[in-house]
């Protein structure tokens, strides 16, 4: 099948070398990191972990919330998922590749990845998201793989698969799971030692994957001939408002419990994200964009005429991801780190550098993405035809 | 089969790829260096261990001795001989093989190895 | 004839698969040194759990001062040009009282108490977050309660340092000899380390190995006292019984094995 990716329009390879271009030019700065070391970076003693980490946290969530397709049709008999299955399945695979990406880009010593498996080591948390990341990247893969070619040679896909589908089920859920005690079990972090963590991940998660999805239907719709369905959007449109609420209302507990007990260590991250620390205030203007975007989504979202028609249907995805993103991505790590143990503040802003390697990582994934997603494309079409 | 020319032209472009090593470096082989002992090596008279051995096994005995010295805290190493030797890259093997340039160097250069120990360890007796 | 080529592609990957594994196998194998062929050095120190006892009433800036130096000169311990402030390299350094002790942060103390020139370093923790966190043991704690590093193993995750509750993980965000005099150790019998590992105190485990005292111990004029927490007649123990102490954020559990007279 691999090889209905090798023809296109002339838009379509446009956009295939426009993106290597990208990779290419972020591949150069990648080697001034490689050369120098992180030190390139905007990250510190203090902000140890920085943007790369902030998007792989992110794109976990991206990656598990293909998984709100899934869990319907095959769970539910929801049908008009059926048609869409295989689009969150590859948005998965093309997420986890810039999971892994980002985690890679982000080691000192990127070469030594691999000491991770020779030297297994079950009571690290990082351990167990290699493992779980890589098995959904490629129970995915297989997964997808196997159904669009079942679809078609127009025969049921075999019986095996319908195995790994009911695995990647609990799966996605764990990714993410998994990713959010890598934070909320450390001790010294205020920000993050929260058990509510892992919720409001999943819950972040199931409001970013499918907006992002949403907007690649569209995307879909405009450039080839197969139709996603409006039905299967509104759907996904519904399960986002769910989602959307549920993340801001663990939030809110989180603001709550943090708040009224006063403790102080718990305290200064929010205070230090929203209020800012004397004149170290970096993420102030962010983290009320991230609040504005999602509340006003949030009050779009509950009508369903708004968030049925398909005019509006983009510009509440955009609010959506884009709020998510800054919440989890930039705030959420950054956050954690400021203040430092000593209760310091060293504040932390990515330098061109190591933005431009983000944007290359992005590149490489929406370059995966590009490919499948014309793989299955093709084959609905011709399916369809 | 009408990709006849298009598969030829493909597996010679392959082939000539992957041999580029070979055509490459064709003509520039050089005889292997010659081992050259510091005195101090040939005063000691021994290795740790055999002459071969030691040529063919260095790097894992290496790797063995900082995995014993880091992790176990165990720090002297007991040849056959009985004779203890320090598990050190710089405080043991350069003690004797002062010449590094000449010992180590110049041979990893030839098998084109780029052993990563010196990144953090030094030669004590380069000044 | 599809079919007979997929199966031949098939086969010839996992053969090629098969092949390249069997031919890396020796490589992932360790060197083995038989135990009877690697023994302690006869002047080693022994402990069942080092410890350390601050009294924070003789630290001042300049004995402080000293101490930095004897451990950074010993260890190969950096100083970056200005520029990386942020990313500097730290195995003991100095906190006001209030930063130290985050926990314990009294109303209308002193200024002089507030502002107290604290010595920090690796707590060499009982319950270490760190090794819990380190993905390849790289960081792992010796039988004789030292937190350690394995620079060889290091893969520069950074886990450990957002697990340390004390900060007292230091990141290589470059060559670290771009911070030495002409890129030479002040120790040339102490390695230098690489870029992207992380590194911390040691203890001086390489000191206590052949019978020596840390390097911040014997020039902290009595400042500091060392010693095996576990041996109840050691000086350290007696000084512990004999003063009243304090440990950082001993709340979290990490069980610190530095003490500090206040």
């Amino acid at each position: 099948m691999l090889e209905k990716a090798l023809s296109g329009s002339r838009n379509y390879w446009l956009w295939l070398a426009g993106l290597m271009a990208v990779i290419a030019v972020a591949f150069m700065g990648y080697l001034q990191q490689w050369e120098f070391g992180l030190g390139i970076t905007g990250m510190s003693r203090d902000v140890s972990w920085g943007f790369y980490i902030a998007q792989f946290t992110f794109l976990v969530g991206v990656a598990a919330g293909g998984v709100m397709l899934v869990l319907p049709y095959y769970l539910h008999d929801y049908k008009a998922f059926g048609r869409i299955t295989i689009l969150g399945e590859f948005l998965a695979v093309a997420s986890v590749v810039m999971c892994l990406l980002f985690i890679l880009a982000d080691l000192g010593q990127p070469t030594r990845a691999m000491n991770v498996i020779f030297n297994a080591t079950p009571h690290s948390m990082l351990f167990w998201d290699a493992l779980v990341l890589n098995g959904y990247l490629i129970l995915n893969i297989v997964i997808g793989w196997k159904l669009l070619e079942a679809e078609r040679n127009a025969v049921p896909a075999p019986k095996w698969v319908k195995t790994l589908i009911y695995i990647s089920i609990p799966w996605a859920f764990g990714i993410h799971t998994v990713t959010a005690f890598l934070y909320s079990g450390l001790p010294g972090r205020g920000y993050w030692l929260t058990a509510v963590l892992a919720p409001r991940f999943l819950a972040s998660a199931f409001a970013a994957g499918p907006s992002f999805l949403i907007l690649l239907c569209f995307i879909v719709r405009k450039v080839t001939k197969f139709d996603p369905g409006i039905k299967a959007m509104q759907t996904l449109m519904k399960i986002i408002t769910y989602a959307l609420i549920a993340n801001v209302f663990f939030f809110l507990c989180e603001v709550f419990t943090v708040f009224y007990s006063k403790i102080p260590s718990h305290m200064a991250h929010l205070n230090y994200l929203f209020f800012g620390h004397g004149d170290k205030a970096a993420l102030v203007p962010f983290m009320w964009t991230s609040m504005f975007l999602m509340f006003s989504a949030i009050g779009f979202l509950v009508v369903p005429k708004i968030r049925n028609n398909e005019k509006y249907m983009p510009f509440l995805c955009i609010m959506v991801f884009i709020g998510t993103w800054i919440d989890k991505g930039m705030g959420m790590i950054a956050g954690g780190f400021v203040p430092n143990a000593m209760h310091s503040y060293t504040e932390y802003t990515p330098t061109p550098l190591e933005i431009l390697i983000t944007v290359g990582v992005y590149a490489t994934g929406f370059l995966v993405l590009t490919i499948l997603f014309k793989i299955a494309t093709k084959v609905k079409e011709e399916v369809n035809a | 089969m009408s990709d006849k020319g298009k598969i030829v032209v493909g597996v010679a472009i392959f082939a000539a790829l992957v041999s580029f090593p070979f055509w490459y470096n064709t003509g520039t082989a050089k005889p292997a260096p010659e081992l050259i002992i510091a005195p101090e090596a040939k005063a000691a008279g021994a290795c740790v261990l055999p002459k071969d051995q030691m040529a063919k096994e260095h790097m894992q005995l290496l790797d063995g001795w900082r995995n014993s010295v880091v992790r176990e805290g165990q720090r002297v190493y007991v040849a056959e001989s009985g004779k203890q030797y320090a598990m050190s890259l710089s405080n043991g093997c350069l003690e004797c093989h002062t010449n590094k340039a000449d010992f180590c160097d110049k041979c990893h250069e030839y098998a084109s190895v780029n052993p990563y120990c010196w990144d953090c360890h030094v030669n004590p007796k380069e000044k | 004839m599809k079919d007979s080529r997929r199966s031949f592609l098939k086969i010839a990957g996992v053969s090629a698969l098969g092949l390249t594994a069997a031919s890396n196998a020796h490589a992932i194998g360790e060197y083995f040194i038989p135990s009877e062929k690697a023994i302690k050095d006869q002047k080693v120190s022994t402990a069942d759990r080092w410890g350390m006892v601050i009294d924070t009433r003789k630290l001042n800036h300049e004995t402080n001062k000293k101490m930095m130096e004897a451990c950074h000169v010993t260890h190969n311990v950096p100083t970056l040009p200005e520029k990386y402030k942020k990313q500097e390299i730290k195995w003991v350094w100095e906190e006001e009282y209030s930063n130290a002790f985050t926990e314990i942060h009294n109303e209308f103390q002193s200024e002089e108490a507030e502002h107290a020139p604290i010595l920090t370093l690796c707590n060499q923790c009982e319950n270490p977050p760190c090794v819990q966190a380190c993905p390849t043991k790289a960081t792992f704690k010796r039988a004789d309660g030292i937190v350690l590093m394995d620079f060889h193993r290091c893969i520069g995750c950074r886990f450990c340092m957002a697990a340390c509750p004390y900060g007292s993980r230091s990141f290589n965000f470059q060559d670290p000899r771009n911070g030495l005099e002409d890129g030479k150790p002040t120790n040339p019998q102490f390695p230098t380390r690489t870029k992207g590992v992380v590194e911390k105190c040691n203890f001086c485990a390489e000191r206590l190995a052949v019978g020596k005292i840390p390097a911040c111990v014997e020039v902290s004029e009595g400042a500091l006292v060392f010693g095996d927490l576990s041996d109840e007649n050691s000086e350290i123990r007696k000084v512990l019984k004999e003063n009243y102490t304090i440990r950082r954020k001993a709340s979290l559990g990490t069980g610190p094995s530095v003490f500090y007279i206040v």
